[in-house]
């Protein structure tokens, strides 16, 4: 039967018309799909040459030392560059960052110096003329140096404070690049400038800042046309279909990425918001199944060509080289309703349609209400591809009060559009409680970081001496790390602010300020072992620990047993409520996250022995899990552990990842299927907020370590996010095939 | 001995999905009395290894694990041979009814008496492990007779309550077609059967004969391969509606 083409139907009304509000769109015109899987299709002629032409351009750049190409010659801007593309003819979603796929481009307003070293490194030069702009403005990191005091040098220097953004974009703020294609940059900008007019009254410092930012967002309105215009795109106006939607929501993020390289760069949940206009193309028969997935993998090939000019030593903290393009997907509306679309699973298939990756960082909301069908799904995909992370979604749509946010990163819940988030990297908080132990003396050199840190009396540790010397030292930390976050954000918002994408947001949105800690199960068993266990400190001549005699068992994190559990939450508690004894800069709302990245095995090798035995210079495990190979009642006791810490505490994210051999998820693949969704089911009913899901073999690992060339897209996930293993430096690569991989039989 | 409400455990798998329906929390009970050639676990044997958990703590354990169950998943206690601790296990098993949660026993069936009557009336699933059909084979390979193996399985049928077989698959040793077809027939009017499990021998447990100083007299054996586990599953399916490996 030929389908009948009509013109498409008009959009529901709503206040979505008269204010700039998204959400109102979504929740008048969603179409939720609570079916199965079997209508996706798979990927086109089109689809399969271009995405080999990114395969090879991948290899290359695998080839040429894990960077193709730098343009040294070009501060990138929205409108910096001409035009590139991957093949005109076939691409139906078109723009890249630079002129050339996989070319990076220097963003060095967050710290020249740092741009200028990854040029060096990669044994090229900056460009003179780009050069001599330095020698006049200054950028963020330089602005941050003078501002920083002895104290948050040493910290830094020692590792106290690790990663923090002040030599390199901060990242974490999503723009809500729905807003372009809905409204058309016209609309915004003259929504801005009705803003700005109304920035009235006695001018504060923050008022008459208020209005030079509008004014920049307003100039990133009027230079994202000019980009679409270079593309022959007229982004002034709103989107008219499916196809114009996907493109337009994209040339709003890639205005974001070409302006600048933080850390992490999400494109937020734009998957229901899309899927309004493919639904309502496919209704009036102007598409099939097949175009509409198209237009998904083509934007989804887009955004896994992103790329960021990086040094080495960033490497070293985020491994794999990410971007952080995450994607939340699915979830429920507050109204009941769910919130999956076929395009949710439109997303999904494309780790089908183009093969398991990284990016963009695909990540079920998942609720106990989500359709069955796409539960299945996902668990299926997760059992083929390990390339989703699931986070709970009944958790922060009841404690953060929206049902339309994205994923900042890893796990950082942030409104779309009405919230931005200060990204504070994280301490580590092991370094600390070694302070504790040392008078407040660094265990490597000794250097004094705190100072009224009693000596500890006694050939054995006293739980109470310790405890009470550990929560002066986060008490001490505390301070520090709000004195370095606020210089830092300050000096961002100054330097390089992210005018593109908050001209994408709500004028004047609120903030959160996002505090880490890394390091809590090695915390809960050194502490559980002095508690339960009988610990002697052994003291080098300097009296600085060097390692720790145990005697007797005691209970370990991750076992589902209250008696160290609890000693986890309890610190994780204390230290929140540290932080939030401290003013921040513009009154943002403190929130933290238990988190490392894949920096675990850095933290180690920067961290002395510790009293649960672990030695000096072992690895950490990865965000809130356990230690490797202590959580010896198998995966469910291990994540029950995990779900009893208090989302109150670390709202910016409680990051879990699990590693299962396919066999012990059940005897076949229906099994394994339905095994998963209730294990995800029961870890977000038990207040569990995040997991990553690798179902892999052992062997496959180590194959892959062997002949890297072999596995050139093998994907996993690591404390939230994923990487495609073969771009993880070889030490990396041994850490996850020795971390605890779960494999009853 | 054990103290009163006490069960001697060798360990906990939280994350079972080889021992009954959906997730389960499986127990492995300490002792074993028979002296299966290829046991992946004979550290579970002596009667006095291990090491006691009080059945609060496990019932405790379950109604924390409760929410990954589902709909599918319970408890399944499994061993070692867990029938030689009926009388706290069916302390156990009501307490975890009372709490909503499903019960499986992995039983070698070595014993009937009224006490292991009682423990199954609260066995939601048996798990019966018929190693053998023939018993001069099935004392070859255990050390003691099949015959309470199907005392105890004709009593389930006559109780009516859900009984799934497990088959551990052994090259040369449990895989004569003639015995195959032998317990096909055995078994196959029980309508309490609702699944038989192929369990392919394997040599995951080899090492532990090693660390307990004990001949391991397999070692010639390989594992089934595919072919040969399909081959006597085919067989199977004539007697059995859903057979599957485990
Ligand atoms: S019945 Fe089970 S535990 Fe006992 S010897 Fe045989 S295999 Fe081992």
């Amino acid at each position: 039967m030929d389908a009948i083409i009509s013109t498409p139907a008009p959009f529901a009304t709503g206040r979505w018309q008269q204010h700039i509000d998204v959400r109102d769109f979504i929740q008048q015109n969603l179409t939720p799909y609570t079916g199965d899987a079997s209508f996706l299709e798979g990927p086109t002629k089109a689809t399969q040459q271009l995405w080999q032409l990114c395969l090879d351009a991948l290899k290359a750049e695998r080839d040429n030392g894990g960077c193709l190409s730098i343009d040294t010659d070009t501060i990138s801007t929205i409108t910096s560059h001409a035009p590139g593309y991957i093949n005109r003819d076939l691409e139906k979603i078109v723009g890249l960052q630079t002129n050339q796929l996989l070319r990076r481009a220097m963003k060095p307003f967050g710290g020249f110096r740092v741009v200028d070293g990854a040029v060096k490194e990669k044994g090229q030069q900056v460009a003179q003329h780009v050069r001599e702009v330095f020698e006049y403005v200054k950028d963020h990191n330089s602005a941050v140096f003078q501002a920083y005091d002895p104290e948050i040098l040493a910290f830094r220097s020692k590792g106290v404070l690790t990663g923090l953004p002040d030599n390199y974009a901060r990242g974490r703020i999503i723009g809500d690049y729905r807003r372009l294609a809905l409204y058309g940059a016209n609309a915004l900008i003259a929504a801005k400038k009705a803003d700005k007019l109304a920035i009235d009254g006695e001018l504060t410092e923050h008022t008459i800042r208020l209005r030079e930012e509008v004014s920049m967002q307003i100039k990133a309105l009027e230079d994202m046309k000019a980009m679409g215009a270079m593309y022959g795109l007229d982004l002034s106006r709103p989107a008219q279909n499916a196809q114009e939607a996907v493109q337009w929501v994209y040339m709003a993020y890639l205005a974001a990425v070409k302006e600048q390289d933080g850390a992490a760069m999400s494109l937020g949940n734009a998957s229901a918001f899309l899927d309004i206009y493919i639904e309502r193309d496919l209704q009036a028969g102007l598409i099939t199944e097949a175009e509409a997935q198209e237009l998904v993998d083509h934007f989804v090939m887009k955004l896994r060509m992103i790329r960021h000019l990086r040094p080495g030593a960033y490497d070293d903290i985020f491994g794999g080289d990410p971007t952080w393009v995450t994607e939340a997907i699915g979830g429920q509306l507050a109204d009941g309703r769910t919130k999956v679309t076929k395009t949710a699973f439109r997303f999904l298939q494309t780790l089908y349609n183009l093969g398991a990756s990284p990016e963009p960082n695909l990540t079920v909301l998942w609720s106990n209400q989500l359709p069955e069908g796409f539960k299945a799904f996902c668990a299926q995909v997760s059992i083929d591809t390990s390339s989703i992370q699931y986070e709970n979604d009944d958790m922060m749509r009841e404690c953060r009060g929206t049902d339309d946010y994205g994923i900042a990163c890893c796990v950082s819940h942030q409104e779309i559009g009405k919230r931005i988030q200060f990204f504070g990297a994280r301490t580590n908080l092991v370094k600390t409680l070694l302070l504790a132990l040392n008078e407040g003396r660094e265990e490597k050199e000794g250097t004094t970081l705190l100072k009224g840190i009693a000596p500890l009396e006694g050939e054995y540790l006293d739980y109470e001496a310790v405890m009470a010397n550990f929560k002066k030292s986060m008490d001490e930390v505390a301070r520090v790390y709000t004195k370095a976050m606020n210089i830092i954000h300050y000096m961002h918002d100054k330097y390089y602010y992210e005018k593109a994408q908050l001209a994408l947001i709500d004028t004047d949105p609120g903030i959160d300020i996002a505090y880490g800690a890394a390091g809590i199960s090695i915390i809960a068993d050194s502490l559980s072992a002095v508690k339960h266990a009988k610990v002697k400190a052994i003291r080098n001549e300097a009296g600085l620990t060097e390692g720790f005699e145990v005697t007797g068992d005691y209970p370990m994190f991750g076992n589902d047993d209250d008696r160290v559990d609890q000693i986890a939450c309890e610190i994780t508690d204390y230290f929140f409520a540290a932080l939030r004894s401290h003013k921040t800069y513009k009154n943002a709302t403190h929130t933290m996250s238990l988190l490392t990245i894949t920096s675990n095995v850095m933290y180690g090798k920067m961290t002395g022995a510790t009293p649960d035995g672990r030695l000096a210079g072992e690895p950490f495990a990865p965000g809130a899990n356990p230690m490797h190979g202590r959580d010896v009642n198998g995966a469910i006791a291990s994540l029950n552990s995990v779900a009893k810490f208090d989302y109150n505490s670390a709202m910016d994210g409680i990051s879990n990842t699990m590693s299962l051999v396919p066999k012990s998820l059940g005897h076949n693949k229906a099994a394994q299927v339905e095994n998963l969704t209730d294990l995800l089911d029961g870890y977000f009913a038990k207040k569990g907020f995040h997991l990553n899901v690798n179902v892999l073999d052992r062997d496959m690992l180590m194959d892959a370590y062997e002949h890297p060339e072999k596995y050139p897209q093998l994907t996993i996930r690591v404390s939230g996010y994923a990487v495609n293993f073969s771009r993880l430096s070889k030490n990396h690569q041994l850490e996850v095939i020795t971390r605890t991989f779960h494999e009853n039989m | 001995m054990v103290a009163a409400h006490h069960l001697r455990i060798h360990s906990i798998e939280s994350f079972g999905t080889h021992d009954g329906p959906g997730i389960r929390l499986v127990i492995f009970a300490q002792g074993c009395q028979f002296r299966c050639l290829y046991c992946a676990n004979p550290d579970t044997w002596d009667p006095h290894g291990g090491r006691e958990m009080h059945i609060d703590e496990i019932v405790q354990l379950a109604i924390s694990q409760r929410p990954f169950f589902g709909k599918r998943g319970g408890v399944t206690i499994s061993g070692g041979e867990p029938t030689l601790q009926r009388v706290v296990l069916l302390e156990l098993f009501q307490q975890l009814h009372a709490a909503g949660i499903n019960t499986a026993l992995d039983s070698n069936g070595r014993l009937l008496n009224d006490e292991v009557k009682a423990l199954l009336a609260e066995t939601d699933y048996l798990l019966l492990d018929v190693k053998h059909i023939n018993d001069d084979w099935h004392k070859q390979l255990t050390g003691v007779s099949n015959e309470s193996v199907l005392q105890v399985a004709a009593y389930r049928e006559q109780t009516g309550k859900e009984m799934w077989l497990r088959y551990v698959l052994v090259p040369g040793w449990s895989d004569q077609p003639e015995y195959l077809h032998q317990l096909g027939r055995h078994f196959a009017h029980y309508k309490s059967i609702k699944k038989l499990e192929i369990q392919p021998y394997h040599r995951l447990g080899v090492h532990k004969w090693e660390v307990l100083n004990m001949p391991y007299q397999l070692n010639d054996v390989p594992p089934p391969t595919q072919t040969q586990l399909n081959e006597v599953a085919t067989i199977f399916r004539q007697y059995f509606t859903e057979v599957v490996i485990n």
